[in-house]
């Protein structure tokens, strides 16, 4: 994602008129904004209403984006509140590391994948597969820092966090992932570690 | 409770390139000859690159079609700087301001002096009667001419406000 002069110049002139433009931020960002509404919303058709509901506040509060910041930090601000709100108002169902339940899906998960898909699966597949089992704040720090081409700092703005805790937080993540892909893709990690 | 950070805290700072130029050096040096900080790093950074391949979910093909027809039912909103007058807030705060100010030197005022000398405190305030100042046709006077000077601001804010609206939606 090329951020910077060309988002700026992108928003002066749909601010100056030119609706039809917004299309192209909306293009580029699509696909990170969506993939953050998945952590929060399982279901594609919610995550998908989300993220359309993300690009519409976005356009309406385009005049207050001073260019202090990246767009994309602007927007995945925007991103963590709807989400947020999203999830306050139809009160889904939020995996959660103390939630046995996560631990549930995992299991069944990690069933289906031995009898049928481990063989095939390759590393890639694999990470995207342990992400989904972790807290959506842990999935979403990993995903704007690895994802978003977020710093700690921008991370911090966008999370309402102090760039240290999001480094301490950052850790945790990372642990836990690392975790979770040990216990349940262990064949795999070997196989990785072995190559 | 232990705050020193632990080998895995460290290294990640190493890797994310976060720790500084000394840290970085000694993280170099221990990495290079020691057995168990070499097997972390190497654990850690396999972690950190498969991370690097996490792959983005794409919404519906209809997406991008989806959002633009959305907003095409909606107006952008005017910059909040632009309709949050500094000047009114200054002007609100002043208001309050000057109210409590003129209820505590007509209050002050009115309170008899001499008759405190008995008392431990400065001010006797079993003699407080609170009556004295509300039932009063100076304070009722003072009272409405506030009210007043309150409504006017909010006249010429809100006033304001329109007119921004008014021409924010002929623009369009």
């Amino acid at each position: 994602m090329n951020t910077g002069p060309n988002d700026n110049e992108i928003i002066s002139r749909v601010l100056k008129g030119e609706q039809a433009l917004y299309a192209e931020l909306v293009k580029k960002y699509q696909n990170f904004v969506f993939t953050i509404c998945l952590r929060y919303a399982p279901h594609r058709e919610d995550a998908e209403e989300i993220a359309q509901d993300v690009f519409v506040k976005a356009y309406r509060s385009l005049a207050d984006f001073r260019g202090d910041s990246k767009f994309s930090t602007w927007l995945y601000t925007i991103v963590t509140t709807t989400c947020i709100t999203f999830l306050r108002k139809k009160k889904l169902e939020v995996h959660s590391l103390d939630n046995e339940k996560v631990f549930e899906v995992a299991d069944s998960r990690d069933s289906g994948f031995r009898a049928n898909h481990v063989e095939q699966k390759s590393k890639v597949q694999m990470v995207n597969e342990a992400i989904k089992l972790l807290s959506p704040d842990d999935a979403k720090l990993i995903t704007l820092f690895y994802k978003g081409e977020q710093s700690l700092e921008e991370i911090g703005q966008i999370m309402g966090l102090d760039p240290n805790t999001v480094k301490v937080r950052l850790h945790r993540a990372r642990g836990r992932l690392k975790e979770k892909m040990e216990k349940y893709f262990v064949q795999e990690v070997k196989d990785i570690m072995n190559q | 409770m232990n705050n020193q950070p632990t080998i895995e805290e460290r290294l990640w700072e190493y890797i994310d390139g976060t720790c500084k130029a000394e840290e970085k050096t000694f993280i170099e040096q221990l990495i290079a000859t020691n057995e168990e900080w070499r097997a972390k790093y190497q654990e850690l950074l396999e972690v950190h690159q498969l991370m690097g391949n996490l792959e983005l979910d794409e919404p519906s093909m209809r997406f991008t079609q989806n959002v633009m027809e959305g907003i095409g039912k909606h107006h952008i909103a005017p910059a909040a700087q632009s309709y949050i007058n500094k000047r009114v807030i200054w002007g609100i705060g002043t208001f309050f301001l000057l109210s409590i100010l003129g209820f505590l030197i007509y209050g002050l005022g009115q309170m008899d002096w001499s008759s405190s000398g008995d008392s431990k405190l400065p001010i006797d305030f079993s003699k407080f009667d609170p009556s004295v100042f509300l039932n009063n046709t100076y304070t009722n006077i003072f009272m409405m001419v506030n009210v007043i000077l309150g409504l006017v601001l909010l006249d010429m804010y809100l006033g304001k406000k329109k007119k921004q609206l008014k021409k924010f939606n002929t623009g369009h």
